[in-house]
């Protein structure tokens, strides 16, 4: 609980020096990834390995929850004889890897990227649309870390 | 002298007796304060929104309810007069078939109606201003007043170059297959059409239901169309054909409407059999986006190959969630999406301008200028004809017309129906105004839409006429 304090912190207390966006990357059709290029932006921040990570194990978790395969069939099979009333009682495959991208998410943010002030924003805010990366001004470390 | 001092005291003074001011609108405006507002209030497209946002239809639901009388009506007088005789003089399988199908139908319908078809979320003003920031810096800067032509991105699937059109009313570009409807003024995913018949868009959340839907209406039809008929002969075969008429009225009917909505219906599934099992959708097929008659090596590039995995993809495929968070609650410093597409570079990421962009999306567009796509044609006879029929006229309008989506949508400050359907979207004066001093501003920005409702029919002009007027209200609202 004592992590979450630290961001909402950062919220309010740090300046937004500005917010940088990474688009979705449609050259493999329209499944849910993220372009794994690293933003000039953020290079005086964060490590461009350790970005490119991130972007690219979010991209598996999207992944898996578009993935087609028996799973999903047994899943929609399934929910189509129940005429879809199955899910007042259970959540969809898709909802519970979401769930476990904000964790990931949450995690990433707590342990790197926080403490060099900045704050991913879980895509799903944004309509899976972009990553939004909003970095905070540095005034009580200093510039130029 | 003390007038400096003063002046700050009497204008914080002035501004609690405006929020204190108890008149009727006011007080309520006061109680909703304390009851969280939910993001469906404020929603910029053209929707309609049930139970507390748990149900999602287009605005003109008509001819859905048609859909569910013609449906319930057919039935309910197949099992009142029909299902008796056949019961007692075939099987009682007839009446439990027909009931369960008929459930089935009704529920899929209902599915395909209230559900979200995948409407993308309008993008928030920062993302707007990058998008716009980037696309400045390719082509190079032009004027403030001067409005770039629409922005395609190229992006190449499966070995076919694909072209990403940037939508002027959501701010984004819009992903492969997606397109904006210009009925509910919305991009939706995977667009297949607007049925107004279900009362809503067809997108990638609900084609499978809608498929569904469909199928099972062809089934139901046949199947109620084939047992009346059945009656009718064994009635006649006792008691002689005009003697059965008049024993069951009701069959005529039912034969009537079962008998042209066979050939319509039969012929929409058919042919979303064939969508499917290509995997393309009604927008791309009726706009021959695939089809080899446009370039010799053109092909689809979303389809798996064979039938079967297009089918199981289609309709067993992962559901995804929606992306616009309907029920959930609008948290204060959260940016807001943009309603119009207006305000290029005037909205600076401040909280501000985040709190006015919040607010102003409470007017929506009126149909008026965007009548291109107009009513749902209500001329027509047969049911597979409107679905398909709608189709082309939603992605032409806003690529070809950036100035008249920007002054379609800036036409919201004068739209008599949003004061009508109250109930369902929040009018100006319920709104509350937590915002200090820009609250002064919002009863001149309705007042300045009420003043001009002479120029709502000429959008040239009122492209930069709204522009003015917004910069002015922008300008406001800093003070």
């Amino acid at each position: 609980m004592a992590e979450t304090h630290i961001l909402q912190d950062l919220q309010h207390q740090a300046a937004i020096a500005s917010k940088v966006y990474v688009q979705r990357d449609y050259n493999s059709g329209t499944i849910c990834k993220f372009q794994t290029k690293f933003p000039s932006e953020l290079e005086s921040r964060v490590d461009k390995q350790q970005f490119e990570e991130t972007m690219q194990t979010l991209n598996n978790l999207y992944a898996e929850a578009e993935k087609i395969g028996g799973k999903s069939y047994l899943e929609g099979c399934l929910a189509c004889m129940t005429a879809y009333t199955i899910f007042l009682c259970m959540e969809t495959h898709y909802e519970k890897v979401l769930k476990k991208i904000a964790r990931f998410i949450k995690e990433q943010n707590e342990k790197i990227y926080a403490p060099l002030g900045l704050l991913l924003t879980d895509p799903i805010e944004r309509g899976l649309r972009v990553v939004e990366i909003t970095i905070f001004e540095d005034r009580s470390i200093g510039f130029g870390r | 002298m003390h007038l400096g001092l003063d002046e700050p005291v009497r204008e914080c003074q002035y501004n609690q007796i405006c929020t204190r001011n108890s008149s009727p609108m006011e007080t309520l405006s006061h109680k909703k304060k304390r009851t969280p507002r939910r993001k469906w209030q404020i929603f910029p497209g053209r929707n309609r929104f049930y139970c507390n946002g748990r149900v999602m239809m287009a605005r003109q639901t008509g001819v859905f309810y048609l859909t569910l009388v013609l449906i319930m009506v057919t039935s309910g007088l197949f099992f009142a007069f029909d299902c008796p005789f056949l019961a007692s003089n075939l099987t009682p399988a007839i009446p439990v078939i027909g009931g369960v199908l008929f459930l089935f139908v009704l529920g899929m319908l209902l599915r395909a109606s209230f559900s979200d078809p995948g409407v993308l979320p309008r993008a928030t003003p920062d993302e707007a201003a990058d998008l716009e920031r980037q696309m400045d810096a390719a082509n190079g800067s032009s004027g403030p007043g001067y409005r770039p032509p629409p922005r395609i991105r190229e992006v190449v699937i499966n070995g076919q170059t694909v072209k990403l059109k940037y939508c002027f009313t959501c701010k984004i570009f819009r992903p492969p297959r997606a397109s904006h409807c210009s009925l509910c003024d919305n991009c939706v995913e995977r667009f297949d059409h607007h049925c107004p018949w279900v009362g809503n868009c067809v997108g990638k959340r609900n084609y499978r239901f809608f498929y569904l839907f469909i199928l099972s209406l062809s089934f139901l039809t046949i199947f109620i169309f084939a047992f009346v008929i059945t009656h009718v002969i064994l009635r006649s075969n006792r008691s002689g054909f005009l003697n059965a008429l008049k024993d069951s009225p009701a069959s005529v009917l039912e034969v009537v409407v079962c008998f042209f909505s066979v050939w319509s219906i039969v012929g929409l599934s058919g042919f979303h059999t064939y969508l499917i099992s290509s995997n393309q959708t009604t927008n791309e097929d009726i706009k021959g986006s695939w089809s080899t008659k446009r370039a010799k090596n053109n092909y689809n590039p979303y389809s798996y190959g064979n039938v079967l995995t297009n089918c199981c993809a289609a309709l067993c495929g992962p559901l995804h969630p929606s992306l616009i968070d309907r029920r959930g609650f609008i948290q204060p410093d959260t940016p807001q999406p943009l309603s119009h597409s207006n305000g290029s570079g005037l909205y600076p990421s401040t909280q501000n301008h985040t709190h006015m962009a919040a607010a102003t999306p409470l007017l929506h567009s009126d149909p008026v200028m965007m009548g291109r796509a107009g009513p749902p044609p209500s001329g027509k006879t047969s049911l597979g004809g409107p679905c398909s029929s709608l189709a082309p006229s939603q992605p032409s309008l806003p690529s070809s017309m950036p100035g008249l989506g920007c002054a379609g949508d800036m036409l919201t400050l004068r739209d008599p129906d949003a004061h009508c359907h109250h109930h369902h979207f929040v009018s100006p004066e319920e709104m509350p105004s937590p915002l200090g001093p820009s609250s002064l501003v919002l009863p001149f920005a309705a007042h300045g839409g009420h003043l001009n409702p002479a120029q709502l029919y000429d959008p040239a002009s009122q492209d930069s006429l709204h522009e003015d007027s917004v910069r002015g209200l922008v300008k406001l609202s800093s003070v």
